[in-house]
């Protein structure tokens, strides 16, 4: 069983120079096996989960979302979850403020195949709030090419959030 | 200690990427009919870790898959599992057993074309001085159903980790389920 050659690229950063309601990563290509998306944004007042939306295209804003977490919030363990949500939370107690980012990694398996479901998943934390691991489905089988962030609510991201993506590209 | 790439001097995942740091190994993407076992064989010794990432849906009507290192059918393996049901929170485990617990797939019956996914660490397998440890990061979401998972697992057995067996506990994964192996450099 021979290794090939590196995998795990850098496809596109976005570093905020401004409050911005949404970062959308577009034109996805689809020569990779998953995605990371790492993102550390912070927003200016308030605590908001941040939304994930995915599709071919343009991004699907059907109810055709749903998760499953397990959180810790220093005080006690819970699992909560959202079925068929306008968009995928991919926090619940790592939500970003002003003051501490949420440090979130987003792991989107088989992203590009036409015949399955996408299923993610999620790391994500806020070391004043908790910290959870999510599972995620879009229910769709079309090849996610397409990836906006944003928040539960009418506001922004504020300046110096981050966000990078990733692929890794399986052995052929 | 800081930690410092001698390329550019930046630090952590941007030290990663300078030195390619993950490299592939194998995938397989399963076909018609499906597979009742995944081997990764012959796996290199030239890394520090392994990973391996997989996406997988059970063709019975049964969530659970297992895993063994090194064809070890023996009462070598313990495991533990802190899991979330979407309503209730659960740790589990076992010790002195045949198999090491993966977070469960996506099953028969369940929400058409979904699966289960996961993140297995393989953490220095190529050291023959101590016992092999995994860390799992997985789950199955179901739209209304489904877990997700934090789980470990133990082979005790000072031997090099050269194969990799993952297997669902009745039938086989189901077309489309794909495993693929990375090495981790260290």
């Amino acid at each position: 069983m021979a290794a090939k050659t590196g995998t795990y690229t850098l496809i596109a950063s976005n570093t905020l120079g401004s409050l911005t309601a949404s970062v959308t990563f577009s034109s996805i290509s689809s020569a990779y096996t998953d995605l990371v998306l790492v993102i550390t944004p912070t927003i200016p007042t308030g605590a908001y989960d941040i939304l994930m939306r995915v599709g071919n295209g343009t991004v699907d804003s059907g109810n055709n979302y749903s998760v499953t977490r397990l959180s810790g919030t220093g005080t006690a363990a819970n699992s909560t979850r959202s079925s068929n949500a306008s968009g995928m939370f991919c926090t619940y107690y790592g939500y970003p403020t002003s003051t501490n980012p949420s440090t979130t990694i987003v792991n989107l398996i088989d992203y590009a195949n036409t015949t399955t479901n996408k299923s993610m998943l999620i790391r994500s934390g806020n070391a004043a709030a908790g910290t959870e691991a999510i599972v995620g489905l879009w229910r769709s089988t079309a090849a996610i090419n397409i990836i906006t962030m944003s928040l539960d609510a009418a506001t922004n991201f504020s300046s110096g959030s981050t966000f990078k993506l990733y692929g890794i590209e399986a052995a052929r | 200690m800081s930690i410092s790439s001698a390329k550019s001097g930046g630090t952590g995942i941007s030290l990663a990427l300078d030195n390619n740091f993950m490299e592939p190994i194998a995938s397989t993407l399963v076909g018609a009919g499906g597979v009742n076992t995944v081997i990764f064989n012959d796996i290199p010794q030239t890394y520090k870790h392994l990973q391996i990432r997989y996406s997988s849906r059970n063709a019975a009507v049964t969530d659970t898959v297992f895993a063994r290192l090194n064809s070890d059918y023996g009462s070598n393996y313990s495991w533990h599992s802190l899991r979330g049901s979407g309503t209730a929170t659960q740790t589990v485990g076992t010790a002195s057993v045949t198999v090491m617990e993966m977070p469960f797939s996506s099953y028969s019956g369940t929400t058409a074309n979904a699966f289960g996914v996961a993140i297995i660490d393989i953490l220095d397998y190529a050291n023959s001085n101590k016992y092999k440890t995994l860390r799992t990061l997985g789950g199955s979401d179901l739209n209304g159903s489904g877990y997700v998972f934090f789980n470990s697992g133990l082979w005790m057995n000072n031997t090099t980790v050269t194969s990799v067996t993952i297997y669902p506990s009745t039938g086989n994964f189901v077309e489309y389920s794909r495993f693929s192996l990375y090495g981790i450099k260290g």
